[in-house]
């Protein structure tokens, strides 16, 4: 427990899920350029992944900025790590780092 | 609301001294950036605590008046 009722909430989805993508708008309907480009991604990886619409829960998407002191969204997390926003999975993506995180966390992907 | 490339760059290096500062304005429109920072500071740390540092230095600007930054981040070659 935290003295914010909000990180206890983002604890939980980070613990229940082994890939977790805080983003505007769902995984069909991406709001935003940066949280379809994440989406593309794990998509394409063919990745589980549980997304979080912000736009949806005002106390999650403030929330979220302090939980992991990061000022923007969207934000990917895999096993409870937070591994960054979109220019730093799309550097990860495209050096092949995402998929050795996704094995090192014994996380399942397709190719 | 938009700001200024210079102010963005001043902000970065206040608070990162050494930092090799590069802005580019991808639309011409004052509100997409994207920068390449590249300071000693950076060395040894995860891309997620360099990108904090640069957050840091931007004093909440970021996600509010700063509405897209594009960033890549390194340590110089010599460390």
């Amino acid at each position: 427990m935290s003295d914010n009722p909000v990180f206890d909430r983002i604890q939980s989805e980070i613990d229940g899920n082994a890939v977790v993508l805080f983003m505007k708008g769902n995984p069909m309907f991406p709001q935003c350029g940066f949280s379809a480009a994440i989406t593309q991604a794990l998509t394409m990886m063919e990745v589980k992944f549980k997304g979080i619409d912000v736009l949806a829960d005002d106390e999650i998407r403030n929330g979220i900025k302090e939980f992991s002191s990061w000022p923007t969204i969207p934000q990917l997390y895999v096993k409870g790590e937070f591994v960054g926003g979109c220019d730093i999975v799309r550097e990860m993506h495209e050096s092949g780092e995402l998929k050795k995180l996704l094995d090192d966390k014994g996380v399942e992907y397709a190719s | 609301m938009a700001m200024e490339a210079a102010e963005i760059e001043r902000l970065i290096k206040e608070g990162l001294p050494d930092a090799d500062v590069t802005i580019n304005d991808l639309r011409g429109d004052g509100d997409h950036y994207a920068a390449q920072v590249v300071s000693a500071a950076f060395a040894g740390k995860s891309r997620v605590q360099q990108h904090q540092l640069v957050y840091q230095a931007l004093q909440g600007r970021m996600g509010n008046e700063l509405h897209a930054l594009q960033l890549q981040t390194s340590a110089p070659d010599n460390t």
